[in-house]
């Protein structure tokens, strides 16, 4: 990775901003055009053939409030396709957000929404709901126990790593990081001592939520996922002219007038929650919070004011699109989505990594 | 003449003595031949106890889980498809009988190596594969006369849900949901034991478009239009009412009907003496006025 420290280079970016500035305008029509077309397809396409006509007069019904609970097509559109879609838009752009935020913070691109403990405490609370919980939880919510449990477990972790990382009111990124590493191998072991007292039926259990997966999508829980992702979309017209400054170091920011610490408080908090609802809601969905942000930051640089949105667009066209693919290609069954998403999403990244002139620049 | 005579007599003496230490040696080896054998896979288990040869029995593995005390008495090597050598070891085994996935093939391979006998036993998800099962069990336990017997009885419990099955008219559509997490079902396909049960007990598998054990899509189920709905009763099950208000099942006709079966999973899905009693039970449920 490159620094910003080279004057040649600055030279080079500000320059450079006009023509990006252009890019960034026809590059958000241009996202949002295909978000709402992958919409529409992935409402139209199913296992179940339903003629466009039927479904454009199920949801104009549906619009007006006219009861359609007897017809079994408009419970397909209704109840199965419309929350499975918002669910993909909701997590993508969750996912994306949270690993342009991430990568930001740790000044790393490699950085993914998990880095701070999410993935690790969700699997962790997962794997207790499903080795330990199947014998001392009461049965009274079946599907929501394991979900609620793994967003627990990730604010849980997140709010672990950051007490260690903070000192006299100071988060150090670097004790963040190692700190987050320990952490994980920790739930690593303790998840592998679970998986070691498992019998058959939890394995498969273990297995299949480790996939990651949209599938059993509800309204419960679009609506559980609906506050995070609202408080994020909220906050990003706040965080860009902050984390712009962050990339060129915490100290520069902080001479910038940023109050760094208010700051990372804020990135870690909306991150720990987007990502923990998300992988509580979907199980661990992996290479959309790493590729959609660099993918963007090769179209358009590193100006979060674009970049955050743009992420907030093309994440979700990218595990929509997966998505769609996942429960039509293999029907009845289902693929898991993260074949999907990294088999969508890395040869389209390589291609622009091999377009480009230059070294990777971020 | 004497000379010759005497040496005659002490030859014979000697051969008799010869004879009933060889004897003696034979009755020695056999007496540590009480065989102690570790058995992995609960099915396996499951016939060692109902052929009366527990006493044999000096290790299980953690699916052996009928009958119930058999983990509760008997050391456990682990996981059948991750078990331990040298525990299996530790428990001086003349014999180890193995389901054939058993593995992993590497411990497998060194339990050959350490020169201990063992049997793998196919999976065959069939009423003569239960049978031939039966049989060589117990020919290895050295208790053919009791695996014949049981191999009968088995046999003729086959034969009763065959001609119950005959008297069927129409297809029960069944789908068998193995796992359940998170609302999102996890189905039995084809080339499954779920799915020969299915079809032992008359019914009609709608994820037969599949192999294997698959997430099945919410829509595809729904339009499979499953009649009943089959799943394991181990562990924290939903309960009936919780999985046909999700949206996958809402529509279907086992929920229009609150048609569910759980049954014990190794009961289900073990292919051991109890599956043509799991037959009839299926059997029942699909098509309950069929006597």
């Amino acid at each position: 990775m490159t620094r910003v420290s080279v004057p040649a280079s600055r030279a080079w970016r500000i320059r450079a901003r006009p023509e990006r500035r252009l890019r960034a305008i026809l590059l958000f029509p241009v996202l949002a055009v295909a978000l709402a077309a992958l919409t529409i397809l992935a409402i139209g396409r199913g296992p179940l053939v339903i003629a466009p006509v039927d479904i454009i007069d199920i949801l104009v019904r549906a619009a007006q409030g006219v009861d359609q609970s007897s017809s079994r097509e408009a419970l397909v559109v209704l109840d199965i396709r419309l929350p499975r879609i918002l669910l993909a838009v909701v997590i993508g752009a969750n996912l994306a957000v949270s690993g342009a935020l991430m990568q930001s913070l740790f000044r790393n691109p490699l950085a993914d929404p998990g880095i701070i403990g999410v993935s690790a405490g969700a699997a962790l609370a997962a794997a207790g709901v499903i080795v330990v919980g199947d014998k001392y939880l009461p049965g009274a919510l079946p599907f929501a126990s394991l979900p609620i449990a793994a967003f627990a477990g990730a604010l849980i972790a997140v709010l672990i790593l950051y007490l260690i990382a903070t000192r006299g009111r100071e988060t150090s990124v670097a004790t963040l990081l190692l700190a987050g590493i320990a952490l994980g191998a920790l739930a690593g072991a303790i998840i592998g001592f679970l998986t070691f007292v498992a019998d058959d039926r939890q394995l498969r259990d273990l297995t299949f939520w480790s996939l990651g997966s949209l599938g059993g999508a509800t309204w419960d829980k679009v609506a559980a996922l609906t506050p995070p992702f609202v408080l994020l979309l909220v906050a990003l017209p706040f965080l860009g002219r902050g984390l712009n400054a962050l990339s060129i170091g915490e100290a520069e920011a902080f001479y910038l007038g940023i109050s760094v610490q208010r700051l990372k408080a804020a990135i870690v908090a909306l991150a720990a929650l987007a990502t923990g609802a998300s992988v509580a809601a979907a199980g661990i969905i992996g290479f959309v919070g790493i590729v959609v942000p660099q993918l963007l930051r090769l179209v358009l640089g590193p100006d979060h004011r674009f970049l955050l949105p743009a992420c907030a667009l093309l994440g979700p066209a990218l595990l929509l699109a997966a998505d769609t693919c996942a429960r039509t290609l293999a029907a009845p069954a289902e693929l898991p989505i993260g074949i999907l998403t990294a088999g969508i999403g890395a040869p389209f990244f390589l291609w622009l990594l091999l377009r480009r002139p230059a070294g990777f620049d971020t | 003449m004497t000379g010759s005579k005497c040496f005659l007599r002490w030859a014979a003496l000697f051969c008799v003595a010869l004879l009933s230490i060889s004897a003696a040696r034979s009755a020695a080896v056999k007496a540590p031949a009480a065989q102690r054998i570790v058995a992995i896979g609960g099915a396996i288990t499951e016939t060692l106890y109902a052929l009366g040869q527990e006493q044999k029995i000096v290790g299980v593995d953690t699916t052996s889980l009928y009958p119930p005390h058999a983990l509760r008495d008997k050391p456990n090597v682990g996981y059948f498809r991750a078990f331990s050598v040298e525990g299996v070891l530790s428990l001086k085994p003349t014999l180890v009988i193995a389901a054939e996935s058993a593995g992993p093939p590497d411990s497998l391979k060194l339990l050959q190596d350490s020169k201990v006998a063992i049997a793998r036993l196919p999976d065959a998800f069939t009423a003569a594969g239960v049978e031939a099962k039966i049989k060589l069990i117990g020919h290895l336990a050295q208790a053919d006369a009791a695996a014949a017997t049981l191999a009968e009885t088995v046999s003729r419990g086959f034969s009763e849900v065959n001609a119950r099955r005959a008297k069927v008219s129409g297809r029960t559509r069944v789908l068998f949901i193995i796992a359940m997490q998170s609302g999102r079902p996890i189905v039995a396909g084809r080339s499954t034991a779920a799915d020969a049960m299915i079809g032992l007990a008359g019914g009609l598998n709608v994820a037969a478009d599949f192999s294997g054990y698959k997430p099945m899509n919410d829509e595809s189920i729904l339009a499979a239009a499953p009649d009943v709905i089959v799943m394991m009763a181990n562990g924290n099950r939903p309960s009936n009412a919780q999985i046909f208000q999700l949206p996958a099942f809402k529509a279907t006709p086992a929920a229009a009907h609150q048609r569910l079966v759980a049954l014990d999973g190794l009961y289900l899905l073990g292919f051991g003496p109890r599956t043509p009693q799991a037959c009839e039970d299926l059997l029942s449920a699909f098509y309950p006025g069929v006597k």
